[in-house]
């Protein structure tokens, strides 16, 4: 069963305050030189912030369940521009699943391209 | 410089209890837009102590953070975070690669409260890109 899609929008202000609030301070996230001087495309989102953003998704769908498993692979940057913001939209599929669990198969993309690698949920009823 | 392949395997000390608080929990939730408002913290929240732990890692070995990209990322969860818990991580080198001059490190961190009980595990690919290959 398709869930319906929640689209989200990350901006460079964002980034500063994930990073705050995660304790990850890596200056790719902030830094254009930096990201630039590691062969970078630009300035990216922390990939934990992408995916705290399927969580999100995951926790609107689901909201009496609590999370059994979650991951997922970081396959292509998500450039955040210094204006503006750059869109993530997360799609779901729901999977019937062993045990009274729900399995979610999840597709972020940003700008049409999928940039986490299947990344999933396993659920259960809280 | 590449890393030391003889750490895998090896398993770093704990970190500091960090202890869970409310306005902790709604700063982490409003930095993805979202809002915390009591109940589960947000399910990606045990990265804050497992970054930690990778922090101390990456200290130890002396490989400069900027250098690393995040490859992979999975949790199973025990229980959820909650208010109130006091979390500690332990990270264990798990893998280690070489691929195109870059080092593909394989972390597991065990995430564990005030009574030493596991909340969750958590597996991380890091990539660190080698020296010399930036744009």
């Amino acid at each position: 069963m398709s869930l319906e899609p929640r689209t989200f929008t990350i901006t460079r202000a964002d980034l500063v305050a994930y990073a705050a609030a995660s304790g990850d301070h890596n200056p790719i996230h902030q830094d254009e030189a930096v990201a630039a001087s590691v062969g970078l495309p630009g300035v990216i989102a922390h990939g934990m912030y992408t995916l705290a953003l399927a969580a999100r998704a995951v926790a609107d769908w689901f909201p009496d369940h609590e999370v059994v498993s979650l991951g997922c692979k970081f396959t292509s940057p998500v450039v955040v521009p210094a204006e503006g913001g750059a869109e993530v939209v997360v799609a779901g599929e729901e999977k019937g699943g062993e045990d009274g669990l729900t399995t979610v198969a999840l597709t972020v993309t940003h700008e049409g391209q999928k940039v986490l690698g299947m990344p999933k949920a396993v659920l259960r009823r809280a | 410089m590449p890393v030391d392949p003889s750490i895998v395997g090896r398993s770093f000390p704990p970190t500091r209890p960090y202890a869970v608080t409310a306005e902790a929990l709604r700063a982490f939730a409003a930095a993805t837009g979202g809002a915390w408002t009591g109940g589960p913290a947000p399910a990606t929240f045990p990265i804050v102590t497992a970054f930690e732990a990778m922090n101390a890692f990456l200290e130890a070995e002396q490989v400069a953070l900027h250098r690393i990209v995040h490859g992979e990322q999975r949790f199973a969860y025990e229980r959820p975070v909650v208010e109130g818990d006091e979390l500690t991580a332990t990270l264990t080198v798990t893998s280690l690669r070489q691929i195109g001059g870059n080092d593909i490190i394989g972390t597991t961190s065990e995430v564990t409260d005030a009574t030493g009980a596991l909340v969750c595990t958590t597996g991380a690919t890091l990539v660190h890109r080698a020296d010399g290959g930036g744009a």
